[in-house]
């Protein structure tokens, strides 16, 4: 009875248009950016902090720019981690080279530099579809890592071709603890959340959508074909260069390209499928998933099988288990997680009544 | 029947000699006609006698092998489906052809889209001036959304509507592009009764109120006669008959290629139109 719109009734279109329509979201939403800005750097373990939702919040960002360019606009990647690498090494170049330029302003330039490569990769899903285009990213993933990897310039010549991210300083504060690195995070993901959420429910997200579901139609509507694809690409490139950069700035501190491989795409992906499809909270929550499952089940199985297993069975029981509940997923929802919150919400809205 | 001829003005459609084939299959040869302003026109003809190709050669889909099109003046053999509908035609499909991911109000919304201009950066930030054109628009496809009376489900996905209503709402979309020439392919395909007649109603609300000229493919002949004010008979690829609905019913050869063998009363409108 208590999640319920009855008696709601929106006077204005504006109103209609909200994120969060209805008041209990609000309030839910609310209480939760509460506790993730003030709460948790407060009181939240450094462990907490550092090992979970750092990362889960900067790969969130990363599925959620995949999820606009698969999910949103139908064009399948395979070259998200490449897209993150360029926005990595060009925040590392920006900081090297032009130390004048601000962080912030050089983490906004580095998903610029994404979203050009992003869109030039993009240009052959203009001719080719599905299967195909997938392969046609895949050479961008390889091209990215070949070129960073071979070009000394871009690693300022480091010989294992491992860069050191610069200390973070941001308006004469140092970032520099677990907190205020987490801060700085969240405060990023959050607007570009909130800015992704502004674009897939407006003209962006429509034409997206509209060439996703019927390119044909789209055309004699008059939505530009090279425009909205081209669109899609350099914004999901934007967003996974700038999870990139955090990557390395926030969280592991120094990288060599292969950081980036074929493996972090895929695990990409895999967050945008689990998560759902064309869902701004489905990416955080397939993020969510496939960073804290792994972190969870080695407690839950000693705790199941104490010590009879021999220790070398241990993670390939993990990795089993893993991959079954990601194809138990799948099967009971192909829509994701984001679409069983929803019926969730859905029956809730309806409780105590069936019908 | 009985619209006031007057109404009708300049010619804003003029298709004249085009030809197109597929492989050896040609499925249109040498077809010209006109569309007047505020015109209803109708295209019939038997299964696979070309009239959706028409279309698709009207709005830019196909390209014409021969002939060319004029519309509001503009000569041309040949465009892409964009240029038409930035030029002002819009349609809908014979197999509909709406987003099916996204809801009712969404898939209108599409198509505003051609009259929308705030950039990326602008509807990412959702300020002042992207907000405001998105109100302005959604109250113009509100204003559609009442017209054709589908106010109960706009916020539904169009993938779970039942297909009379998809049918209307695909009408919707086309008709929020406000274009000058509508193109209707089939439009009351597959629809009961009741269906059909409020499909019948809303386009002759649309030819009425907005003065939008129309282009109909429909097979049911009770309707044609009903709505049309003139009827193009293709058959073959070839047109064999234009004309006041009037004037094509007794047409010999339409009767003899279109409605197959004449009834009596076919035999006898012939006669009188002979004699
Ligand atoms: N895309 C296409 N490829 C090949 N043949 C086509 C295509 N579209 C139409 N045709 C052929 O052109 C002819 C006319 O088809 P169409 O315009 O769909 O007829 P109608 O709409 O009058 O039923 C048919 O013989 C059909 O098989
Ligand atoms: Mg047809």
């Amino acid at each position: 009875m208590l999640y319920r719109e009855a008696g709601q009734f929106k006077t204005s279109y504006r109103a209609d248009q909200r994120i969060f329509p209805i008041l209990q979201d609000r309030v839910v939403v609310g209480a939760l950016l509460l506790v993730a800005f003030v709460a948790v750097p407060l009181w939240g373990s450094e462990y907490l902090v550092s090992a979970l939702l750092i990362p889960w919040l900067i790969l969130s960002l990363a599925t959620l720019g995949l999820n606009i360019l698969t999910g949103y606009a139908g064009q399948f990647s395979l070259g998200t981690a490449g897209f993150m690498a360029v926005g990595a090494f060009a925040a590392y170049g920006f900081q090297l080279r032009t130390p004048a330029v601000p962080l912030l302003l050089a983490f906004v330039l580095s998903g610029v530099c994404a979203a050009g490569v992003g869109a030039v990769f993009g240009l052959p899903s203009l001719r080719i579809k599905g299967m195909y285009l997938a392969v046609a990213t895949l050479a961008s993933q390889f091209f990215i890592e070949w070129l960073l990897t071979r070009v000394g310039w871009f690693t300022n010549y480091s010989s294992s071709g491992v860069i050191n991210a610069q200390p973070m300083v941001i308006a004469g504060l140092a970032i520099n603890t677990p907190p205020r690195r987490y801060l700085l995070v969240l405060a990023v993901v959050a607007t570009l959340a909130l800015a992704a959420k502004n674009l897939v429910r407006g003209r962006a997200g429509r034409a997206w959508m509209a060439v996703r579901d019927m390119d044909v139609a789209a055309e004699v509507i008059g939505i530009p074909m090279l425009r909205t694809k081209l669109s899609a690409f350099a914004v999901s490139s934007f967003y996974c260069g700038v999870a990139g950069a955090l990557w390395v700035f926030a969280h592991v501190g120094s990288v060599d390209p292969q950081a980036f491989d074929l493996t972090r795409s895929l695990q990409v992906l895999t967050m945008v499928i689990i998560g759902g499809l064309g869902s701004v909270l489905g990416s955080f929550l397939g993020a969510g998933f496939i960073v804290l499952l792994p972190l969870f089940l080695p407690s839950v199985l000693s705790a199941v099988f104490g010590t009879a297993l021999r220790p070398g069975l241990l993670p390939n029981i993990e990795s089993f288990i893993f991959g079954a509940l990601i194809i138990f997923f799948l099967i009971v929802e192909p829509q994701g997680l984001a679409r069983l919150w929803q019926v969730t919400k859905e029956k809730l809205r309806l409780w105590p009544f069936p019908h | 029947m009985g619209h006031p001829r007057q109404k009708v003005g300049e010619v804003l459609l003029e298709v004249s000699g085009v030809s197109l084939s597929f492989g050896g299959v040609k499925a249109l040869h040498q077809v010209s006609f006109q569309a007047r302003e505020r015109e209803l026109c109708a295209i019939i003809g038997p299964n696979g006698a070309g009239k959706s190709s028409l279309l698709n050669i009207v709005n830019g889909v196909y390209q014409p092998s021969a002939g060319t099109i004029s519309f509001a003046g503009v000569q041309r053999k040949s465009m892409s489906p964009r240029e038409a509908a930035l030029g002002g035609i819009a349609r809908t499909f014979q197999n509909i052809a709406l987003f099916k991911g996204m809801s009712v109000l969404d898939n209108i919304m599409t198509g505003r889209d051609a009259k929308m201009h705030s950039s990326l950066l602008a509807q990412a930030l959702y300020w002042g001036p992207a907000q405001r054109e998105e109100m302005e628009h959604r109250c113009h496809v509100e204003k559609l959304i009442d017209f054709l009376q589908i106010e109960h489900v706009r916020k539904t996905p169009v993938g779970r509507l039942p297909y009379g209503l998809q049918k209307r709402v695909e009408l919707a979309r086309a008709l929020a592009a406000e274009p000058r020439l509508l193109l209707l392919d089939e439009p009351m395909a597959g629809m009961n009764v009741e269906e059909k007649q409020d499909m019948c109603r809303f386009i002759l609300d649309v030819n009425d109120e907005f003065g939008t000229t129309i282009l109909l493919i429909e097979h049911d002949m009770a309707v044609v006669m009903d709505l049309a004010d003139r009827v193009v008979v293709l058959d073959y690829g070839r047109k064999i008959a234009d004309g006041t609905p009037e004037e094509v019913r007794r047409n010999p050869e339409v009767i003899a290629a279109y409605l197959g063998v004449p009834t009596e009363a076919d035999r006898e409108a012939v006669a009188e139109g002979a004699g």
